[in-house]
Parts: C-alpha cells; sequence; structure tokens
C-alpha cells in the first residue's frame, strides 16, 4: 500500500525522509557503474514499465487488493542501485501526479517499496545465483524467490514504521498479521510476474539482463590459419 | 513531451496558476502538504481553512470541482481502511447510530481522511495545472539530481510507448478469444509481459536513437525563460503561508 498522507506521524515521516535521501545518494553513486549511455533509456523504460505494471490491481483477500512492487524485477533488469532510482522515479511521480501516496511520506514510500525490495530481493538473487548452475537461465528461479520474500519484507518495514509512528491506534499484532499475511499472497504474484518476465527476457535478449552479466564470456578472437 | 502531447491529467486553461513556474508549485504543494500533517491532534478548525484555500487555489487555476472529486477515486484504498478503524480500534466505546464505535478509532479515522485526501486534491491541483515536462523542468531547477530527472524524463516519454503496445497487444490476445478469467491465465498475462518488454525496449532504443541524432545530451532543453521572479515566489507561497499560519495558531490554542 502506498502510505497516504498523515497516516505515519510527523518526525517519523522526518526519519523515513532522511532513510531514503540517504539510500537514493548511495544508489546515485552506485547507479554509476551500472549505467553507461545505452542504459539510460533502459533504466527510464524499466519505471515506465514499472509504472505500467503497478496500474495493474489484483484482488488478493477480504476485498483488499495488491499491485506489483516491481523492485525485484527492476534491480534484475538494471541492477540494484538504478533499479532502486527506477522504482524511486516512479514512487515520486505518483505521490506528486498521481496523489497515489503521500507528499510528506514519500520518504517512507521509497524507504518501504524501492530501497527494501531491491536489497532483499537482488540480495536473495545474488545469493542463489551463487548456488545455482553458472548459466543465465538460473537467474529465472533466483527472481522468482527474490520477488516472492521482497514483498513481505517490505511490508514488515512498513510495519516497522507504523510501530514507532503510526497514528491510527491499531494494535500492532492485528496491523503486523493484515499487512504481512496480505503481502505473502501479493509476493506469489509478483514472483510470478517477475519470474515469467525476466523468464522471457532472458529467453530473447539475456543482454538486456543485468543479473546476467556476470556469466558474460569475454568476446574470444580466433584466428584461422593463414595459408601460406 | 513535446508540443501535442498533452497528458491527460492536464487541464489546458490560461489561468494564473497554470502560469506560474513549476518549481514554485512543487514547493508549495510540498509545504502546504506538510502543514497540514502537522496539524495538532483535537483540533478540528484548521481543516476547514484547509479546504477553503485549496478551494482558492482551485477557482483560481479554474479546475472545475467535479473533476477534483473524479479524480479522488484514487484514494479509495485508504478511506476503506478509515472505514475499518472505529470497529478495529482498542479504547473507550461510543454509541453512533446504534453501532458501538472505538472514540478514538473514529477519531484516528476522521484525521486519517482529512489529511490524506487534502494531500491528495493538492497534488490533484498541481497535476491539472502543470504539463509532465514542466513538472520535470521544476524539478529539475529545484536540484533533483540529473540522473533521477534523466531516468524520469524517459519514463514520461516511454509511458506512451508501453501502454500502447499493451493495448495492441492486449487486441491482439482478445481476437484470439483469450479472456482471463482464472488464476491459470496469470501465465499468458505474464509471458505478454516479457514480450512488452522486449517489444517496448527495441522501439525504445530507436526512440533514442532518434533523440541522440537531434542532439539530445541527457539535459532538458529549455525553450522558455520559465526562471521565476520574487513576485511569482510570493503568489506561490501565499497557499502555504495561510496552512503554517493555521497550524501554529492550532498548536497555540490547544
Amino acid at each position: 500500500m502506498h502510505v497516504p498522507d498523515g497516516f505515519i506521524d510527523a518526525p517519523l515521516s522526518v526519519v523515513g525522509g532522511v532513510i531514503a535521501t540517504v539510500g537514493v545518494g548511495v544508489c546515485l553513486r552506485g547507479a554509476r557503474r551500472e549505467l553507461d549511455e545505452k542504459t539510460a533509456p533502459l533504466a527510464g523504460l524499466v519505471a515506465a514499465f514499472v509504472f505500467a505494471l503497478q496500474m495493474l490491481n489484483f484482488p488478493v483477500a477480504l476485498g483488499t487488493s495488491g499491485h506489483l512492487l516491481g523492485g525485484t524485477l527492476a534491480a534484475v533488469l538494471v541492477g540494484p542501485y538504478t533499479g532502486a532510482l527506477c522504482v524511486t522515479v516512479v514512487l515520486t511521480v505518483q505521490a506528486l501526479f498521481f496523489a497515489d501516496g503521500g507528499t510528506t511520506a514519500l520518504g517512507i514510500n521509497i524507504t518501504t517499496m524501492a530501497i527494501v525490495t531491491t536489497v532483499v530481493g537482488y540480495g536473495i538473487v545474488v545469493l542463489l545465483r551463487a548456488l545455482l548452475p553458472a548459466r543465465p537461465a538460473s537467474v529465472v528461479p533466483a527472481a522468482f524467490v527474490g520477488a516472492l520474500i521482497s514483498v513481505p519484507a517490505s511490508a514488515l518495514a512498513f510495519v516497522g514504521f507504523y510501530a514507532l509512528g503510526g497514528t491510527t491506534g491499531l494494535s500492532l499484532g492485528g496491523v503486523l498479521v493484515a499487512m504481512v499475511g496480505v503481502h505473502v499472497l501479493v509476493g506469489i504474484g509478483e514472483a510470478v510476474i517477475t519470474a515469467l518476465t525476466v523468464g522471457s527476457v532472458v529467453t530473447v535478449r539475456p543482454d538486456l539482463v543485468y543479473a546476467t552479466r556476470s556469466y558474460e564470456q569475454p568476446l574470444e578472437i580466433r584466428h584461422t590459419e593463414q595459408a601460406a | 513531451m513535446s508540443a501535442g502531447h498533452h497528458h491527460h491529467l492536464y487541464l489546458d486553461r490560461a489561468s494564473l496558476i497554470h502560469r506560474l513556474p513549476p518549481q514554485c508549485k512543487i514547493a508549495a504543494v510540498v509545504l502546504f502538504v506538510t502543514a497540514v500533517v502537522t496539524t495538532p491532534r483535537g483540533s478540528w478548525w484548521p481543516y476547514a481553512v484547509y479546504v477553503l484555500a485549496l478551494g482558492a487555489v482551485a477557482a483560481a487555476g479554474r479546475v472545475p470541482a467535479p473533476t477534483i472529486l473524479r479524480r479522488m477515486i484514487i484514494e479509495t484504498p485508504f478511506v476503506l481502511f478509515a472505514v475499518i478503524l472505529p470497529f478495529a480500534s482498542p479504547g473507550p466505546k461510543t454509541d453512533v447510530l446504534g453501532l458501538t464505535l472505538s472514540a478514538t478509532g473514529l477519531e484516528s479515522a476522521g484525521i486519517l481522511l482529512a489529511k490524506g485526501t487534502l494531500g491528495v486534491v493538492a497534488s490533484i491541483l498541481l497535476a491539472a495545472t502543470t504539463q509532465p515536462r514542466d513538472l520535470l523542468l521544476g524539478l529539475q531547477r529545484l536540484h533533483m539530481p540529473q540522473l533521477l530527472v534523466q531516468i524520469m524524463t524517459f519514463m514520461f516519454r516511454y509511458i506512451e510507448v508501453v501502454l500502447g503496445e499493451m493495448n495492441r497487444m492486449r487486441v491482439a490476445r482478445e481476437s484470439r478469444g483469450f479472456d482471463a478469467r482464472h488464476v491459470g491465465h496469470l501465465k499468458v498475462v505474464a509471458q505478454s509481459a516479457g514480450a512488452l518488454f522486449i517489444r517496448c525496449y527495441e522501439r525504445g532504443e530507436r526512440v533514442h536513437l532518434a533523440m541522440l541524432s537531434r542532439g539530445y545530451t541527457g539535459r532538458l532543453p529549455v525553450f522558455a525563460d520559465a526562471r521565476s521572479s520574487t513576485g511569482q515566489w510570493a503568489m506561490a507561497a501565499l497557499l502555504p503561508l495561510v496552512a503554517v499560519a493555521t497550524t501554529v495558531a492550532a498548536w497555540a490554542t490547544l
């Protein structure tokens, strides 16, 4: 859920803003290594893509609905730093322009939905990639698990903020069970869509998937024997 | 976002608010919402002042009330959440129309709805009076990091590409008799998402090369002189000033 204005108290919104600013600063430094002139538009495309995916709401349980977060997908496609920046841009545009998620809660939304999802999701991808056979197709199951866990992790981060600065007085246990419960289900949907998207991109254009870069073979030039 | 590309959120009017430089409007919205959020618990009159202030902005920007009301549908998820609060919150109970409700829950729900709705309306007014391209320029002038501005520029540019391809693929699926009914169909939708990505990337690559060949260097070209004068900043400051004064008064009279 995009946190609206007034849901988390002002001091903690500032804390969220500080965490988000530091996180985005780190990502801006890191993204310089990931991006070159050719990949800058790729980052924009990933942001547009995540934006389009976030518009697909699917019903979860009890009349609530969830939508994809896209953090793991973005991290796998363009790298963790740039991925987090892509989701940050999406959240900023949604808050300022589409009124989805509060302007003062933007720091909290960036922390939970851009930073936590990419750190957790991509961390798991890197971990699993080391365990799985060294070929590009291994990224697909890794992305599945990464996405699966990143969504409840994001919900957990939200509950953390709520515990420290929630304004609504609901019991913490109830919020924890409801948020994490719903987001385990959202995580399954996220995992399926992330894995199938990454799967089809890996099959057709593995060069567009950042997470497969470690498998790239250096270009080998073989010379034929010159006839004397 | 060149001329001729009009975003569906933008209302093309000639008004005082439309003419304000985008950086002033963004700063005003952020400050206004911050003031609203810091309103103390227990005083209700400030919200009336905020609503009047936003109403004045809407009138000055010639944004009709039905448009604002229609766009407020975005806040449905947290309205639903607010409805649950009086039933789920602990604390002393009161009777309202025969229902036993939590008093603190009722108060929390009211505050959440008031603050959340004001934030939503402020964003709606910004979007209705500012073109996406100007929003980018405004953020650039407010010193948002260049890389973020660049990603955002491409995002706005590619949203149309993504939505166009998405629509084309949906028509293709449906003309072959596809109708998403149960969970098993998720696979088809997700595979379309993969194909969508590759098709968009390949189109996006051509768009980018076309931009580079026309001299794109990564920064947005500034066509009109959109620097902001002191007078414009003073006018944009009216809304947040009213809000800040109201919040301060509310804290003082608490």
